[in-house]
């Protein structure tokens, strides 16, 4: 039945030779740590966008519970810690995966640097991946805010402090993400928009870059 | 485009006349030749990708014991008054953090510290291959790549081990528990003690049961209040309000007449007649939130 399914939508969109794309390409010996155990290095690459998957879905569920509003905000996320069933496992894995995603992904960027992988022609591919992490990191800037509690508060105050000595546009930058010339109900709603919107937009457009030119160019070759 | 007039047999998609409808073409795309690549390659689905999910599957592990053993913390609302809290960004900004507190990259020269260095850095890694366009790829055959590498990786470890290590030390000497630590003890005790989950700000206020019972102005004699406030409601010593529903009644004779807490509070045997006491004692174990809620 399912073959009859495939078959009846093959025909019209033609999506085997998509699946082909995605599947059957061939991953090369030295890379797969199932013939040598140091290739597990490769894997950093993978296990980031794995976590990043988890963080997609634990930040969905999140948001069903969470509100950001300056009154609300911390007693939704103690709610949801404390009340909600396996909520606390939620935002653990949220938490956790946040700085888990950075530790992954800083050692895929070494591992890419010290392979000398990002060599021609794959430069696009370095650069669009350093600024997967700027945007990684600009996630962790403004989700550290949103329980609204004074570690959250005081760090983006410092944060916002620090993008407003840069010369001639800080002022700018600091008022844009402030919504104001202070941390407030706008600064709240702005970060939440930031990273639950904009940033994922951004990051997903990125990935599908990168994964595109990895699929292009292949893996690089054994050193 | 001359689709109609006779196809290539190379093209996989025929559109005959109308371009949306496709001739079906009997030939299946063949899986790709794998010997191009030598050595044991394998197809990325789903040969490799189980094999890559053993990775993920420690990885996995691991994150999921973290996530369980450890809570994700969570402090008190933010108060933008509080002017003791010492402010700390999660731990992967701590070397940018710490960056800025040296001479050369604070106050004049914040520029150096928030604009100059960590642009050069993170312009150099961003352009890394425009950089070192050598053919070479072993990093050992790439001295100033690998070695730039190396010495910023040192310094950012030990500029996040130095802010680390100075939050610390500032905690201990001003003898500050990070708010998220001291919440979830408080929490802790507040459920022992059978009232509930301390939610900050939240706090019920349990109210006097038979606030106009002589028992209370024996208190006020005693000079109870001094320490457990005029109403009862707590200062140098704890609150008394809902007392009777952690003590019994002889648990609070027995605090009365003996003190507690090596002094902290006093004995009252010499002040008060053993009466006195067990009249104060049968008042106080009364003092149950169930009753205060009722009674107002």
């Amino acid at each position: 039945m399912f073959k009859g399914m495939y078959n009846w939508i093959d025909e019209r969109l033609d999506v085997t030779p998509m699946w082909r794309d995605i599947a059957d390409h061939e991953v090369p010996e030295h890379v797969n740590p199932a013939h040598h155990f140091s290739a597990f290095v490769y894997c950093f690459g993978g296990l980031t966008f794995f976590i990043t998957v988890i963080q997609i879905l634990s930040g969905m569920f999140l948001t069903m519970y969470y509100v950001p509003d300056i009154i609300n905000a911390y007693y939704s996320v103690d709610y949801l810690q404390h009340q909600v069933a396996f909520g606390v496992i939620v935002r653990g894995m949220h938490h956790w995966g946040a700085s888990l995603v950075i530790v992954m992904m800083f050692l895929h960027t070494l591992r890419v640097f010290f392979t000398g992988s990002y060599k021609a022609p794959r430069e696009m591919n370095w650069v669009v991946g350093m600024l997967i992490f700027f945007v990684m990191l600009g996630l962790g800037f403004t989700g550290y805010l949103l329980p609204w509690d004074n570690k959250a508060y005081f760090a983006t105050k410092v944060g916002l402090e620090i993008a407003g000595s840069v010369p001639w546009i800080g002022g700018y930058i600091k008022e844009l993400l402030n919504g104001g010339s202070i941390v407030g109900a706008q600064t709240l709603t702005r970060f939440f928009a930031i990273h639950v919107f904009f940033l994922p937009g951004v990051l997903l457009t990125l990935l599908a870059a990168h994964f595109f030119m990895i699929r292009k160019q292949g893996i690089s070759g054994p050193l | 485009m001359a689709h109609g007039h006779g196809h290539n047999p190379n093209e996989k998609v025929v559109y005959v006349g109308d371009s949306r409808i496709r001739k079906p073409s009997s030939v299946k795309p063949a899986p790709p030749d794998y010997t191009s690549f030598p050595g044991k390659s394998e197809a990325f689905i789903p040969n490799f990708l189980l094999k890559e999910w053993m990775a993920g599957v420690v990885m996995l592990v691991g994150f999921l014991v973290l996530t369980i053993a450890e809570p994700a913390p969570l402090g008190y609302p933010a108060d933008p008054l509080n002017s003791s809290f010492i402010p700390m960004p999660d731990w992967y900004f701590l070397f940018i953090y710490q960056l800025l507190k040296y001479p050369y990259t604070s106050d004049q020269y914040i520029v150096l510290g928030t604009v100059l260095i960590p642009g050069i850095a993170f312009g150099a890694l961003l352009l890394a291959p425009f950089l070192d366009t050598g053919k070479e790829r072993r990093f050992y055959r790439r001295p100033i790549a690998s070695s730039l590498m190396f010495l910023s990786l040192i310094a950012a470890c030990y500029l996040t081990w130095v802010s680390w290590n100075t939050y610390q030390g500032e905690l201990e000497k001003n003898g500050v528990v990070p708010e998220q630590i001291e919440r979830a003890e408080k929490s802790k005790e507040s459920i022992e003690q059978g009232k509930g989950r301390y939610i900050y700000g939240r706090e019920k206020e349990v109210a006097l049961v038979k606030a106009d019972d002589p028992a209370f102005s024996i208190m006020q004699k005693a000079q109870c209040i001094a320490c457990h406030g005029t109403e009862l409601e707590g200062g140098a010593g704890p609150s008394l309000r809902g007392i009777g529903d952690t003590l019994q009644k002889d648990q609070i004779v027995d605090t009365i007449t003996n003190g507690r807490n090596n002094g902290a509070m006093p004995s009252f045997k010499d002040k008060l007649t053993s009466a006195e006491i067990d009249q104060v004692a049968t008042w106080l174990s009364e003092q149950k939130a169930d009753a205060a809620g009722s009674s107002e």
